[in-house]
């Protein structure tokens, strides 16, 4: 009962903070132009970005790199049944966001992949022509209600985040995942806490593996890692949030007169 | 005299769409350029000399170090400037052939093209899938505002844009430093000494 409160004390604090930072005209929502993101916490996310980057090298890659070892078979059943529990938080997302029809689309697509495809292992969905999935949350669903992202977030273990999509993740665990409650709150005898972080680890590490060398490539190239991850994680979320499948022009760039002055040079 | 109008007329007409390249065929012909460079059998190091010779053709090197600087632009005086785009130009050359080096043989689709403007055309393609990787939705946004040599001005990956990357990342290095355009300077040099 504490733990519940005080989740929901940090979520009204978060969203309240990010209702204050989204009042001071950098930060709200501008018609057809990216919002401006302050990295508030500079000093502490590049803190947190180095214990990251350390965890990652010690445990996380390696992990990663013996996950992609394993047969084929093995890590795209795992890669799908980790996908597929992800359609219980993305489904009440397409509602919370009117979208109706993706709604009853993956409800179908989790219907089936997890009785004909043996508990999500086996992507039969795709098999039978369901359209591309598309992951949602809570925090892209309060960026489409129109809540700004407040300041940039560095989260230890889990990277990359904005106010608002932290105070998201925490509807996760306040009974937006049917998963959580079921596998944490559901006095099953198969389902336990353990088995729920297991299923958050085995995604994170499915994540890491899918990115191995793009993350390689990426910190080589860099002249500041932090910045490049910040500006592609801000960069994501701005596509996730406008359902934008290849990026939009429009949305891209920040400040498109800065294209236009180097032109009339 | 009609008749020698009408030749005169036409060939200017051919000798004008002659010279004109359209974007998504130039898009086509880099990465088959490049492609064929990767899947080469020589050392990385002359597949990474090739492939700059590539981009010193193809990408407005100048444009792109402009905009990556962002409003730090204004404040530079002609001697910064010129500085500026020498440093760049070797940074983005070490940067752009080191991350292409990385791939051995991809094969990339161009499947259509979006006119925007007379000056920008993005031309959409795919990076097809290996057994190790998926498919790559890459864009590639082309300055036209000289048909005859159009130049590669953002590559978009996944929806991603690099050159917004690259000018959050020098934005980040300024802020650190209070806008001393000299660290930017030490940091791209350090870079391309690596």
């Amino acid at each position: 009962m504490l733990r519940k409160l005080l989740i929901i004390f940090i979520s009204i604090f978060l969203i309240a903070f990010n209702a204050y930072a989204g009042s001071d005209g950098e930060l709200v929502l501008k018609k057809d132009k990216p919002e401006e993101i302050k990295d508030c916490f500079e000093k502490l996310n590049r803190a947190t970005f180095k214990f990251n980057q350390g965890l990652d090298k010690a445990v996380i890659k390696p992990i990663a790199e013996g996950y992609r070892k394993l047969p084929d078979p093995l890590q795209r059943g795992t890669s799908n049944a980790v996908k597929n529990l992800s359609n219980l938080i993305t489904i009440p997302n397409n509602i919370l966001q009117g979208d109706i029809k993706n709604a009853m689309i993956n409800t179908g697509r989790l219907v089936v992949n997890s009785t004909i495809g043996l508990l999500g292992t086996i992507d039969v969905a795709n098999k039978m022509g369901f359209p591309k999935y598309e992951k949602e949350d809570y925090g892209q669903t309060l960026g489409k209600w129109g809540v700004g992202p407040g300041c940039y977030l560095v989260l230890p273990v889990l990277g990359p985040s904005t106010i608002r999509d932290t105070a998201g993740s925490f509807a996760n665990i306040l009974g937006g995942d049917p998963w959580y409650n079921a596998s944490v709150h559901g006095n099953n005898e198969f389902l336990s806490e353990g088995l729920y972080i297991t299923s958050k680890a085995l995604s994170g590490i499915d994540f890491r593996a899918d990115n191995l060398e793009s993350f390689d490539n990426l910190e080589k190239n860099s002249i500041d890692f932090y910045a490049s991850l910040k500006s592609l994680y801000i960069q994501d979320r701005e596509n996730k949030i406008k359902n934008n499948q290849r990026g939009n022009i429009e949305v891209l760039y920040k400040d498109e007169e800065d294209w236009e002055e180097i032109d009339n040079k | 005299m009609k008749k020698i109008f009408i030749i005169l007329f036409l060939l200017n007409i051919i000798s004008l769409n002659a010279f004109s390249i359209e974007p998504d065929v130039f898009v086509q012909s880099t990465v088959n350029r490049a492609s064929q460079i990767l899947s080469k059998d020589i050392s990385k190091d002359e597949k990474i000399n090739q492939l700059k010779l590539i981009a010193k053709d193809t990408v407005d090197i100048r444009g792109v170090g402009y905009y990556s600087l962002g409003s730090a632009r204004k404040n530079l005086d002609n001697n910064q400037k010129k500085e500026y785009l020498i440093l760049f130009e070797n940074y983005f050359l070490k940067s752009f052939s080191s991350r292409l080096s990385e791939y051995t043989n991809p094969k990339i689709e161009v499947q259509g093209k979006n006119v925007l403007n007379e000056n920008y055309t993005i031309v959409n393609s795919i990076l097809i899938a290996t057994s190790e990787r998926p498919e790559v939705k890459i864009d590639w946004r082309v300055y036209t505002k000289n048909p005859d040599t159009p130049l590669i001005r953002d590559l978009i990956i996944e929806g991603l844009s690099l050159a917004r990357t690259q000018k959050e990342e020098f934005a980040s290095i300024l802020n650190s430093n209070e806008g001393d355009i000299n660290a930017l300077f030490k940091t791209l040099k350090e870079f391309s000494k690596k």
